[in-house]
C-alpha cells in the first residue's frame, strides 16, 4: 500500500528501499511533464528535504524526500522520456529508491484517505 | 522555411572594394594547427532574397506599430519617431567607447542632462545610466546593498520582498548573495505595515517594492514601512517598472526609497525590440553615490568628464557605459514630453486603466477593489469553473479578433490574472474597441466555450506544442531537417 | 491648450471617460498617494515640438568627433566593418522594432524564428551545439558564463587570463561578488603575448571551477585553445571569449573542446554607438542546455502540424523560478541580433571568411611596415589575427591628438588598461581600413615621428 506526503509524493516501501514518485494530483496541477532532474545515486538526504525537480513547460515543481537515507537508484528511463510522469505517475513514472535509515518514518507518512482529504478528492 | 532553407551555393548578397591584396594569407603566416579545418556555414542567398526573407518574417509579428499592445507591467506605449531618427544620427551612432573625453562632449552632456532629469523625476540624488535592463538595474542595486553593508563591517543576508513582486527581484537579491523572504499582501492587495514589521530584524539588509505594486495598487503604508526600515539599518528598494503611473505625481526618493532602478524601455518610450535593449538606470540617494557602478558622468568648470572616483564602487556592471544608443531615445522622449507632458501622461495612463476596469468589471472582476493605477488586474469570474474555460483561452481568442491579449498569469498571487495595462498613448476608440472584443469572447465563452478553448484559429500559427518543444529541445537548424 | 502629439485623448473624450470611472477630475484618481508628499512639478525643462527637438540632438551630435569619415584603427573589443544598407532597412521596420518579447508565440513567429536562426548563425561560427538567444554585451555574457560554469561542477573559483579584455575582467569581477565566486588572474607570456602556460598551470587544480580566456586576446594574440584544454584536469570548464571575425578563420572553439564560447556581437551588423547597445553570444555544449542564462527559442509543431517556434525550457527563467532562476536576465538584446542575423546572412558564407581574410591581411601588411619606422617596435611575437600591439617613442595620446587632426582615428592607448605598458598602441585593421588608408597611415606615421 502506498503511503503519501502533505506536499504530493507517493511511498511505496519494498524490504530496505523506499520507492518514491509524485501523485496523480500533482501531476494534474503541473501539466505535461518535459523534464525531470533526478537526485544523484548515492546522495545523502534528510527527510523533508529538496532533492529533485520535476518541470513542466510552465513551472516547476520541487520534489522533498519523505524519508532519510541514501538515494540507491534513480529512474533512469525518465532522462529520455519524461512523459512516462505524466502518463503514469504512481508506476512507471517513479522517480528513486531511498535506502532508509528510520524504517520508522514511513509510519508518520499519510494513508491514501487522508492525503485524498487534503487535495480533496 | 528558415533563411537556410533558401540557401542556394555560390550566391551574394554582399560586396566589398575590389582591392589589390596585400598577399598575407592566414595559410601561410599562421601554424596550420590555429587554422579552421571545417567550413562556416552561414546562407547564400541573393540581396533580395534577404529582403523578402525578412520583410515576410515581419508580417507575421505583432507590435505596437501595429495594435492595441495592453500587457501588464510592460508599458508597451507607442515608440516615437523622432527617437529612432535622432539615435541614428552619425554623430552618436559611430562613437567609439574609447575615444577621448574631449571628442565625445556631446555624448557625455546628453548622458550627463539625463542624468539629471531622470534624478528630479525620480526624486533621487544620483544616477547611474549603465545598467542593460530593468533586472540588471536591480542586480546593481541589490549589490549596492551588498557593499554598504560590508563597508560598515555588517553580514546582513536577508531581503523581503512582497509575494506579489515581478519574479527578477527575488532573482536579483539571489545572484547578489542574499537569502530572499516573500511576505504576503493582504486581503486589500497591499503589503501591511505590521508585516514588514514583523519581519525586519538585523539581518534585513533591504526591502524590494513596486509602488504602485503589480496589481496596479498604491502600496499606501509606504511612508510608515521606510520609517521603519531606516530605523533599522534596512535599505529601500524601488522597482521602477511601474513609475509610468506616478510621474510629475510623487517620486520614490520623496516615499523613502533608498535605491530605485528605471526601465527606460518602459516609462521612457524606448523600443522594446522584439525583447532588447532596454536600459536600466540605477538612482540613489547621496550617502550611496560611492558604491555606484563607475563611471557615471560628471562635469567641471571647462568639461563634461567620466567619473571614476568613487571610493566604494561596486565596479562595473558591463562593458563601457551603459546602452546609449537607448539612452539617446529616452532622452528625446524627455524633452519632447517635458514637465508637463510627462505629468499628463501618467496621469492618462491611469485614467485608461481605470476607464478599462469599470467597462470591465462586471465580466473581469477585479482582483482587488479601490482606483486602480496605470493597470488593472482581474480575473475571468466563474467561466474557469462553470464553463472551463481559463485565462489561457480568452488570452488565445483574443489573437484571433487581432488584438494582444494583457499579460496573464501574473501576479502569481491572483489566480487565473489577466493583468491589463493600456498606457496613456492608447485612445478611448482603442479601448473601446478592447471592451467590445472582451465583452464578446465572455459571451462566447458561455454560448459555445469550445471555439474559446481551441482558440487561436486564425493566426498564422495555432496552439503549438510546447511540450514537445522542451522535452527534447531542437535550438538549432539543421542541413537534414 | 497644449497640444501633444503622443497623447490621444481630446477633453471632450477625458470627460467621458472620468464620469464613466464616477469621478469628477483625474486628480481624483490620485487620492490614494499621501497628500504631503505630492508634487507638483519635476523642475525639468516643459515639452518641446519635434523640430526643436530634433535640433537640439543634432546640436549635441555635432559637438562629437565623428568617425564615420576617418580612418579608424580603434578597435579593444567595439570594431568598424561596414554595414549593408539592408541592415538597417530591415531592422527598422516597425513590425520587429515595436514588438515585445515573444511570450505569445502565435503572434510573434517573425520575431521567433529569426531568433532561431540567430541561434543557428552563432552555434555554426563557434562550433557550440547550442546558443541562446543574445546577452546584453560580451562581457555580462562571459560573467553569467562563469556563473554557468561554477552551476555545472559546484565550484566557486575560476581563473581568469590577464590578457583578455580588463573591462570584461571587471564585469566578471562584480558579479563574482554577488555570487562569493573567487576570481583569480593569470598572466600572459611576455614575449608571446599568450598564455603564461607555467603560471597557469601551477594555479590549476581540482577546486579550480573554469579557466576563461580571450581567442583572441585583448593584445590581438591568438591563443593555443588545444595545449590549454589539454592542460586541465577532467572537471575543469574551457570558457573562451571570441571576437566573431577571427572564427572566419581560426579553428572554431567547439572542434577544440572548449565547453562555453561567449563574446561580443558588435562587430556583425551593430554600429558602436559608445559601446552599447550591442549583443552578448552566449554558446555551449548541449548537456549544460539547462544551466544556461537567457531565452532559448525552439522549433516544434503546432495542432495542424505546422511548423513553428517558441521559448523553450522557460523553467530556468525568472518569470517562472523566480529565486531559483539560472540568472536574472529578463531583457535581453534580441533586436541587435536581429541585426546580426540579417548581416550575416548578407555576408553569408563567403562574405564572413572573406572580411576575415581581409582584415587579417591587411593587419599583417600594416604591422610589417610599421615595424620598417624607427621610432616604432615589435612588443610581442605571437600569432595575431587583426589586432596588434607596437611600442612607440611617442605618447601615444598626443600621437592620437595629432592623427586626428588628419583625420585618422588612432590605435587604443594600451596603457590605459595596463599601467606597465607606456607607449604601447593596440592598432585594429578591418575591411574597412582601404589600402590607400594603410599607405597614409604609414606615411602620416613617418612625418609625426
Amino acid at each position: 500500500m502506498a503511503k503519501y506526503t502533505k506536499t504530493h509524493e507517493w511511498v511505496t516501501v519494498e524490504g530496505e528501499l523506499a520507492i518514491v514518485g509524485i501523485t496523480k494530483y500533482a501531476v494534474s496541477q503541473l501539466g505535461e511533464v518535459v523534464f525531470v532532474e533526478l537526485p544523484e545515486e548515492g546522495q545523502e538526504v534528510e527527510k523533508g528535504e529538496s532533492i529533485c525537480n520535476v518541470e513542466s513547460t510552465k513551472s516547476a515543481s520541487e520534489v522533498f524526500a519523505p524519508v532519510s537515507g541514501i538515494v540507491r537508484s534513480v529512474n533512469e528511463e525518465l532522462e529520455d522520456s519524461p512523459e512516462l510522469v505524466s502518463e503514469d505517475p504512481e508506476n512507471k513514472g517513479w522517480l528513486f529508491k531511498i535506502e532508509m535509515n528510520r524504517q520508522e518514518e514511513v509510519e508518520d507518512l499519510l494513508e491514501e484517505k487522508a492525503y485524498n482529504e487534503i487535495t480533496g478528492d | 522555411m528558415t533563411i537556410f532553407d533558401k540557401s542556394v551555393e555560390g550566391k551574394i548578397a554582399f560586396s566589398l572594394p575590389e582591392e589589390k591584396s596585400y598577399g598575407f594569407d592566414p595559410e601561410s603566416t599562421l601554424s596550420e594547427k590555429y587554422i579552421k579545418k571545417s567550413s562556416t556555414d552561414l546562407p547564400e542567398c541573393s540581396e533580395l532574397d534577404i529582403v523578402r526573407h525578412y520583410s515576410n518574417l515581419a508580417k507575421i509579428n505583432y507590435s505596437v506599430d501595429h495594435g492595441f499592445y495592453p500587457l501588464g507591467s510592460c508599458t508597451m506605449k507607442y515608440n516615437p519617431k523622432i527617437n529612432e531618427n535622432v539615435a541614428s544620427l552619425s554623430g552618436f551612432a559611430n562613437l567609439h567607447p574609447l575615444m577621448e573625453e574631449d571628442d565625445i562632449q556631446g555624448a557625455l552632456e546628453l548622458m550627463f542632462d539625463l542624468q539629471n532629469y531622470l534624478s528630479k523625476i525620480t526624486g533621487m540624488d544620483e544616477i547611474t545610466l549603465q545598467p542593460a535592463a530593468g533586472a540588471h538595474g536591480e542586480l546593481t542595486g541589490m549589490l549596492i546593498v551588498k557593499k554598504y553593508f560590508q563597508s560598515k563591517n555588517e553580514k546582513r543576508k536577508k531581503v523581503l520582498i512582497p509575494d506579489s513582486a515581478h519574479g527578477t527581484n527575488p532573482a536579483s537579491a539571489i545572484m547578489a548573495g542574499f537569502d530572499v523572504v516573500e511576505l504576503k499582501s493582504d486581503e486589500n492587495g497591499i503589503l501591511p505595515f505590521e508585516t514588514v514589521k514583523n519581519a525586519l530584524d538585523k539581518d534585513v539588509a533591504a526591502i524590494m517594492m513596486t509602488n504602485p505594486n503589480t496589481l496596479g495598487l498604491f502600496e499606501k503604508d509606504i511612508v510608515k514601512i521606510a520609517r521603519i526600515a531606516h530605523e533599522n539599518g534596512t535599505l529601500l528598494y524601488y522597482d521602477g517598472a511601474n513609475l509610468n503611473a506616478i510621474m510629475g505625481k510623487i517620486r520614490p526618493g520623496d516615499m523613502g526609497f533608498d535605491i530605485i532602478h528605471l526601465n527606460l524601455h518602459k516609462t521612457f518610450s524606448t523600443p522594446h525590440g522584439m525583447g532588447g535593449p532596454g536600459s536600466g538606470p540605477v538612482g540613489v540617494k547621496k550617502e550611496l553615490r560611492e558604491f555606484l557602478p563607475v563611471p557615471i558622468v560628471n562635469r567641471n568648470d571647462e568639461k563634461f568628464y567620466f567619473d571614476y572616483d568613487l571610493k566604494n564602487s561596486i565596479g562595473k556592471m558591463r562593458s563601457y557605459y551603459g546602452n546609449f544608443g537607448v539612452l539617446i531615445r529616452a532622452y528625446a522622449y524627455i524633452l519632447s514630453m517635458g514637465n508637463d507632458g510627462l505629468k499628463k501622461a501618467s496621469e492618462l495612463a491611469v485614467l485608461n486603466a481605470n476607464y478599462i476596469k469599470c467597462n470591465l468589471r462586471e465580466i473581469i472582476p477585479p482582483a482587488f477593489e479601490g482606483v486602480c493605477k496605470h493597470e488593472y488586474v482581474g480575473y475571468p469570474g466563474n467561466l474557469p469553473k462553470e464553463y472551463n474555460v481559463k485565462t489561457l483561452n480568452i488570452a488565445k481568442r483574443m489573437l484571433d479578433y487581432g488584438i494582444h491579449p494583457p499579460t496573464i498569469y501574473f501576479p502569481l498571487i491572483v489566480h487565473e490574472a489577466l493583468m491589463i495595462e493600456p498606457t496613456e498613448t492608447e485612445s478611448k476608440e482603442t479601448l473601446d474597441n478592447f471592451i467590445e472584443i472582451t465583452k464578446k469572447i465572455v459571451q462566447e465563452a458561455k454560448t459555445d466555450p469550445q471555439i474559446v478553448i481551441d482558440s487561436p484559429h486564425n493566426t498564422y500559427v495555432r496552439k503549438l506544442d510546447e511540450a514537445k518543444a522542451s522535452r527534447k529541445p531542437k535550438v538549432r537548424w539543421n542541413k537534414s531537417s | 491648450m497644449k497640444k501633444y502629439p503622443y497623447l490621444p485623448h481630446t477633453e471632450e473624450e477625458i470627460s467621458q471617460m472620468l464620469s464613466c470611472v464616477g469621478v469628477n477630475k483625474i486628480d481624483d484618481l490620485f487620492m490614494d498617494l499621501p497628500e504631503n508628499l505630492k508634487v507638483d512639478t519635476l523642475d525639468i525643462p516643459d515639452s518641446k515640438d519635434e523640430f526643436s527637438v530634433y535640433r537640439d540632438l543634432e546640436n549635441l551630435s555635432l559637438k562629437n568627433t565623428d568617425p564615420s569619415r576617418m580612418a579608424v584603427y580603434k578597435g579593444g573589443g567595439i570594431y568598424y566593418h561596414f554595414i549593408p544598407s539592408v541592415v538597417d532597412t530591415l531592422s527598422s521596420m516597425g513590425n520587429f522594432l515595436t514588438a515585445y518579447t515573444p511570450y505569445q508565440p502565435e503572434v510573434s513567429q517573425g520575431s521567433l524564428q529569426t531568433l532561431f536562426e540567430f541561434q543557428t548563425m552563432i552555434s555554426e561560427i563557434t562550433g557550440m551545439e547550442v546558443s541562446n538567444s543574445s546577452m546584453y554585451d560580451g562581457a555580462t555574457a562571459l560573467a553569467e558564463a562563469v556563473l554557468m560554469a561554477c552551476r555545472i561542477n559546484k565550484r566557486s573559483k575560476v581563473l581568469f587570463s590577464e590578457s583578455l579584455n580588463p573591462e570584461y575582467f571587471h564585469v566578471t569581477q562584480t558579479y563574482c561578488f554577488g555570487e562569493e565566486i573567487g576570481i583569480e588572474k593569470f598572466s600572459f607570456d611576455s614575449i608571446s603575448g599568450q598564455t603564461d602556460y607555467n603560471e597557469l598551470k601551477n594555479k590549476l587544480s581540482d577546486d579550480i571551477s573554469a579557466v576563461v580566456v580571450g581567442y583572441t586576446n585583448f593584445f590581438g594574440i591568438i591563443e593555443d585553445l588545444e595545449k590549454i584544454k589539454k592542460m586541465l584536469p577532467e572537471k575543469v570548464l574551457l570558457i573562451v571569449c571570441a571576437e566573431p571575425f577571427t572564427l572566419g578563420i581560426l579553428e572554431k572553439p567547439g572542434t577544440l573542446g572548449v565547453d562555453i564560447v561567449v563574446g561580443e556581437g558588435q562587430p556583425l551588423g551593430n554600429r558602436p554607438y559608445l559601446g552599447g547597445p550591442n549583443f552578448g553570444f552566449f554558446s555551449s555544449k548541449e548537456k549544460y542546455i539547462r544551466k544556461m542564462p537567457g531565452r532559448i527559442i525552439g522549433e516544434t509543431d503546432d495542432i495542424d502540424g505546422k511548423k513553428g517556434y517558441v521559448m523553450v525550457l522557460q523553467t530556468r527563467e525568472q518569470h517562472i523560478r523566480r529565486d531559483k532562476a539560472t540568472s536574472n536576465i529578463c531583457s535581453n538584446h534580441a533586436h541587435n541580433a536581429l541585426r546580426a542575423t540579417i548581416y550575416l546572412s548578407l555576408i553569408g558564407k563567403w562574405g564572413f571568411r572573406e572580411i576575415a581574410r581581409r582584415s587579417f591581411s591587411k593587419a599583417h601588411y600594416l604591422y610589417e611596415k610599421l615595424l620598417k619606422n624607427e621610432k616604432i617596435y615589435p612588443v610581442f611575437n605571437g600569432p595575431f589575427f587583426n589586432e596588434f600591439v607596437v611600442r612607440i617613442d611617442e605618447d601615444i595620446s598626443s600621437l592620437n591628438r595629432e592623427l586626428l587632426k588628419r583625420n585618422i582615428l588612432g590605435p587604443v592607448d594600451v596603457s590605459k588598461y595596463f599601467r606597465n605598458m607606456g607607449n604601447c598602441a593596440l592598432f585594429a585593421v578591418t575591411e574597412m581600413n582601404r589600402n590607400e588608408d594603410i599607405e597614409y597611415l604609414i606615411a602620416t606615421l613617418e612625418e609625426l615621428l
